[in-house]
């Protein structure tokens, strides 16, 4: 009786690496090119795609674009130390919300109000998530649920900061490429910073916070001062974003709290994969624009990303980025059984 | 005097939102958040049933919990089974399905004043200067029975008690016999039909507005995490501490106060005492 003939798939490192991580063997031009072809492909895409999209529509789309890949960094940051948020708004918020006041109320100018809303607005959030940092898992996510609404709501109760209305006529960037050129360089810096800063010690140490935060309390190491940092730098990103985004508008108001700026950013980092970064960005450069195809949907696009954050984290849940990256450096082919 | 009647009112009517989701959440350590997405879905059921089919209203009500139950099933066994373990992922799965759910329904345009569920009986009565429709009184008896029957089925019942078992250690409840996929799949579906019927007891008092999806989520939020998400009691206890405040703060300062002092509590006690007033089992878990 012949017997059916089956394959199994083997997947084979390609002969780059030598020793780590870090330590490669470069023996020809070939080499080279797969090494820095990933890293220099997205800059130079980047940097380029202004050039293709002059001013119009599709110049907001990646003005826009850059803005989510900017909170899925920052939410892809507090999640590789454990931190999962539900509200990445309240950075956006909370940046935007500096950032128009000081240019409403006190006349600053542009160049003064987004490194102040950055800073401050990191600051902020960082002393006001303190005393919730010891929380973990899902209290911790409930909270930051929670704190966006509540920011929301104190807004209009209270009316302050223009109540309902928001405040209106800010200054404009001088340029639009100056806008969209100050996002794209937030991303790069931040897509590439972040993957270096967490493989450096700094970042092993967060990454075993995640892990278990208990062991690493053993080690001695004050995991509290380490999440109040990651805080504040995954709150400065998110601040960066909303204070750009208040200058692009020219408008803030409590919108800004609103769960968009919440729900966009992680189904891009999940549909993306997260703990990479460049899943991050790939997954809101994915999804924004598509989103931005599909608008005739007008509301229904809630529900469309509801949708793919829930295929995401059932159908793939490694993400594109982990699945790509393995394809990238591994050969695969049948083996005869 | 009206305070405490609007009180007593108020605070039954958020542990009937609460009730559903605690039993889910809370005592089988289920996450859904997508709470607030059954309780309009089952609303809107119901309406559809009524006015479009011409089903009388007692057996659409029926048609709906069981409808939504059913979905609660299976939104376990299509979703949460492929996630188990990884809490968080559980919440954002079912956020998102709630932002689906609700966001289907508003673009379907289920919202406004035509979307009216009947009261049971018309009518109200007078209590000293307060004003208290018959609805509102059907509605506390509805949640003081509701809470009644669920701490007796959480402590006197095999069901019950097995639910409260998944919750406190998986792994034991498995060794001891328990299914625990089946067990929280019911879980999940009797916290689904909970909210229907909260949501067919409160709805009639005012027009089905899809926004309410979201509040719903909130304030049941509030009140599991204020009382301790794992005890009946505390469902009470939280239940009456936010119904109270929002009354005194309603009367005496502004009506926005009020949602600020939901979540304000929430915030509040989550930073002092994650597992709520009533906790005790997750002390251990929930910080360092």
């Amino acid at each position: 009786m012949a017997e059916a003939v089956r394959y199994r798939k083997e997947r084979i490192d390609r002969g780059i690496k030598a020793r780590t991580d870090t330590i490669y063997v470069l023996s020809s031009f070939r080499d080279m090119v797969y090494l820095f072809l990933p890293r220099f492909l997205p800059i130079i895409l980047l940097l380029l795609l202004p050039f293709f999209v002059k001013g119009g529509y599709w110049e907001k789309v990646l003005f826009y674009s850059c803005m989510f890949a900017l909170l899925a960094l920052s939410w892809d940051f507090m999640a590789s130390v454990g931190l999962v948020s539900l509200g990445q708004a309240l950075f956006f918020g909370v940046g935007a919300y500096i950032s128009g006041g000081l240019n409403h109320y006190f006349k600053m100018p542009i160049f003064l109000t987004i490194p102040i809303a950055t800073l401050g607005g990191a600051l902020f959030c960082t002393l006001l998530l303190f005393s919730v940092l010891r929380l973990r898992g899902v209290y911790f996510s409930m909270v930051t649920l929670i704190l966006p609404l509540l920011f929301a709501h104190l807004i209009e109760t209270l009316d302050i900061l223009g109540g309902t209305h928001g405040l209106l006529s800010l200054t404009p960037f001088p340029s639009g490429w100056l806008s969209v050129y100050l996002a794209i360089i937030g991303v790069i810096i931040c897509l590439f910073g972040f993957r270096k800063l967490i493989s450096e010690d700094f970042g092993l140490v967060l990454r075993g916070i995640k892990d278990d935060d208990r062991v690493v309390m053993a080690g001695g190491i004050n995991i509290h001062w380490y999440k109040a940092q990651a805080i504040f730098i995954a709150g400065a990103v998110g601040c960066f974003a909303g204070a750009l985004m208040t200058h692009y508008y020219q408008f803030v108001g409590r919108s800004v709290f609103a769960l968009d700026y919440t729900v966009l950013p992680l189904a891009g980092a999940v549909l993306g994969g997260p703990g990479s970064f460049a899943g991050a960005t790939i997954g809101t450069f994915i999804l924004v624009p598509l989103s931005e195809v599909l608008r005739a949907l007008g509301g229904l696009r809630m529900a469309l990303y509801g949708v793919i954050l829930i295929a995401a984290l059932v159908i793939l849940p490694e993400g594109l980025f982990h699945y790509i990256e393995r394809r990238y450096h591994q050969f695969e082919r049948d083996v005869r059984i | 005097m009206e305070i405490v009647i609007y009180g007593i009112t108020n605070s039954v009517t958020l542990a009937l939102m609460a009730i559903g989701f605690s039993l889910t959440f809370g005592i089988s350590g289920v996450p859904n958040f997508a709470h607030g997405a059954f309780y309009l879905l089952g609303g809107i059921l119901t309406w559809i049933f009524i006015n479009q089919l011409g089903i009388p209203y007692l057996f659409s009500a029926i048609l709906s919990v069981i409808i939504v139950g059913l979905l609660g099933f299976g939104l376990y066994w299509g979703l949460l089974l492929r996630l188990r373990g990884l809490v968080v992922n559980e919440v954002i799965a079912t956020l998102a399905a709630a932002i689906v759910i609700i966001e289907v329904l508003r673009y379907m345009g289920f919202s406004g004043f035509t979307y009216v569920l009947p009261e049971f009986i018309k009518g109200s009565v007078n209590i000293g200067k307060a004003w208290l429709d018959y609805q509102r009184i059907f509605l506390v008896g509805i949640g003081v029975a509701l809470i009644i029957i669920l701490y007796f089925f959480t402590h006197r019942t095999r069901v019950g008690l097995s639910f409260r078992a998944i919750a406190q250690n998986e792994r034991t409840a498995i060794s001891l016999g328990i299914d625990s996929d089946w067990t929280a799949a019911l879980s999940l579906a009797f916290g689904s039909a909970l909210a229907v019927v909260a949501g067919l007891a409160i709805l009639p008092l005012g027009s089905i507005d899809t926004e309410v999806g979201y509040d719903i989520l909130i304030y049941a939020l509030a009140v599991g995490i204020v009382g301790g998400l794992e005890s009946v009691p505390g469902i009470v206890l939280a239940s009456f501490i936010l119904g109270f405040c929002q009354i005194l703060v309603a009367t005496f300062f502004k009506a926005q106060w009020l949602t600020v002092v939901t979540l304000g509590a929430i915030v509040l006690i989550l930073a002092v005492k994650p597992s709520g007033i009533f906790g005790k089992y997750k002390e251990l878990e929930e910080r360092v």
